[in-house]
């Protein structure tokens, strides 16, 4: 695929995402909300394919967000598709780590730092976080201090 | 009437008596046979994406090259990748040559490490000498170019710290020479060796379509038939105008994976040689002032794989959200793919064949909440005390005498 045929590709999604931004020539980010990620995400991996490289997770501007990077080797591309969490009370996002299990373990990070909770998740236990850590307490949102 | 039957669950850690790092494998054995594998991790938390969001821009190399001492050099390159495409600056034409010859050094040194510690894993340790050794006159040339033999600390936003100098050309091309037919010669004394081939071949299969559902990378995913090296498709530094290869195994096995380091050991020789003599004059580094909002991805192909960083910047001086992959977070978890299966005594270098490094998977975690120290030195040294005591009146452990001695 060149460049324009991986973009075409990538607007087969289009109806599942709110924007979408090139800030530098191979550097592609899809925006969308969270309910949309699944599909989304189920797309990029199997039907474009891309390598999935991992997902960061942050407490941004009033909602959370999930970045899940990909690479598109042949063309040196990352295309990180950002996912909006609005609900800060009760965030949660479905997993992709059924179809993808190289995801099992940065989303039970970011369960862990962030407490987002990912439904259908196959094993969401802690991974990071000491036993003693207190339930409740997540090291990366804003409030806890640095 | 349902039966349950118990099976034997084998701890390897959370010491690991072989790989001496932090990491607990819990085997289901089945006779000899593994049928089931769960690794712990997180022994080794020191929080650096938590603590790089409090430092300064040109600070954070530093840390990042502390999130392991073999890979110094990739990290610090992958964060600077990030944060000059935030800030759309490139560094100048020499500076992209020297951080080429210090990660490829770094290539050689790791590379040439695991060689010698899967020879001792499996008993060869005839392999083990000669690899370290070999590898020495390398750790000497880094030390020569950035003053440290690991935590090079030689990156920064915008260039290079060090230069390197004229008068180390000639000893570089020297010491690659000699480099290049120690590692002919180990790399022959490897493949040509039936018992190695018999012991590895075949071994610890990692399939290409589990390659790629598990995102490994590095050698571990071009042992697997995966034709993926960030220095060629997403290239940085100098690697676009150096003449090299990409060395690709379809087999997936150990063996495969041993062949995969020793030829791109041969390939980083080519790169350093290469590098050298066209090492272009001119500065090392451009002045970068302000990084300014935005989001930048970086990444570099570390020894063991492709590194990872996203920075985000709110146009502060530091960064409000720093993620680093390093490439056994996602190498470790694909043992579940290749070892279940395999006779107990294969899993040992099945799971050395990935090169893990915990140091680079475990980065993330906590500093205390109010930012002070849980345990200082004396502390801790208190705890380990106690702790001896109370093993000691438990199993009755001899004490160490210990007698005064004259001196003079």
């Amino acid at each position: 695929m060149n460049q324009q045929e991986l973009k075409d590709k990538l607007s087969q999604i289009e109806d599942k995402l709110i924007a979408v931004e090139q800030p530098t020539e191979n550097r592609i980010y899809l925006l969308c909300e969270s309910e949309n990620a699944y599909a989304a995400n189920k797309f990029l991996f199997e039907e474009v394919p891309l390598r999935f490289i991992i997902a960061t997770g942050i407490d941004g501007d009033g909602c959370f967000e999930i970045l899940y990077h990909y690479a598109y080797d042949q063309l040196g591309f990352v295309v990180t598709l950002r996912a909006f969490i609005r609900d800060r009370e009760n965030p949660a996002v479905e997993s992709i780590a059924p179809f993808l299990p190289g995801a099992e373990w940065i989303e039970r990070e970011i369960h862990d730092i962030l407490g987002i909770d990912f439904r259908n998740h196959p094993n969401l236990k802690r991974l990071i976080l000491a036993d003693d850590w207190p339930e409740g307490v997540y090291p990366l949102r804003k409030e806890v201090k640095k | 009437m349902k039966k349950t039957v118990k099976k034997p669950v084998l701890a390897v850690g959370p010491f690991h008596p072989l790989q001496e790092e932090m990491e607990f494998f819990q085997l289901t054995l089945d006779g000899e046979i593994v049928t089931d594998i769960d690794v712990r991790i997180s022994y080794n938390h020191r929080g650096i994406e938590k603590i790089s969001e409090t430092l300064q821009f040109d600070q954070v190399p530093f840390l990042v090259s502390r999130i392991c001492g073999i890979c110094s050099a990739s990290h610090p390159l992958a964060y600077v990748n990030a944060v000059e495409e935030i800030a759309g600056v490139k560094a100048p034409e020499r500076a992209q040559y020297v951080r080429t010859i210090i990660a490829e050094l770094e290539r050689i040194h790791s590379h040439v490490l695991w060689v010698g510690l899967a020879g001792h894993f499996i008993g060869y340790d005839t392999v083990f000498m000669w690899a370290w050794k070999y590898r020495e006159p390398v750790l000497d040339l880094l030390e020569a170019i950035t003053g440290n033999r690991n935590n090079y600390g030689n990156v920064k936003v915008g260039g290079c710290r060090e230069d390197i100098p004229d008068e180390l050309k000639p000893r570089i091309l020297k010491d690659m020479d000699t480099l290049e037919k120690k590692i002919e010669m180990l790399t022959k004394a490897v493949l040509d060796d039936p018992v190695l081939h018999a012991r590895l071949k075949g071994v610890g299969i990692l399939s290409n379509a589990d390659a790629i559902r598990y995102a490994v990378t590095g050698p571990t995913a071009r042992g697997s038939g995966v034709d993926i090296d960030v220095r060629r498709d997403d290239p940085y530094a100098a690697y676009a105008e150096l003449d090299w290869k990409v060395i690709v195994q379809p087999e997936g096995d150990v063996f495969a994976k041993a062949v995969v380091r020793l030829l791109e050991t041969l390939e980083s020789v080519k790169i350093v040689r290469q590098a050298v003599r066209k090492l272009p004059d001119g500065p090392i580094a451009v002045e970068v002032r302000e990084i300014p909002p935005g989001q930048g991805c970086g990444h570099g192909e570390a020894p063991r794989g492709e590194t990872f960083h996203y920075v985000r910047s709110d146009g502060g001086n530091r960064p409000v959200r720093h993620k680093i992959r390093a490439p056994s977070y996602v190498n470790v978890p694909s043992f579940r793919a290749s070892c279940i299966g395999q006779h107990v005594a294969d899993v040992t270098i099945t799971l050395a064949a990935v090169d893990p490094c915990y140091s680079c998977t475990e980065r993330v975690a906590v500093v205390d909440q109010n930012n002070k120290f849980v345990h200082d030195y004396d502390s801790l040294l208190k705890l380990s005390r106690e702790k001896t005591a109370k093993l000691r009146k438990e199993f009755g452990l001899p004490g160490i005498k210990m007698e005064d001695l004259e001196i003079g």
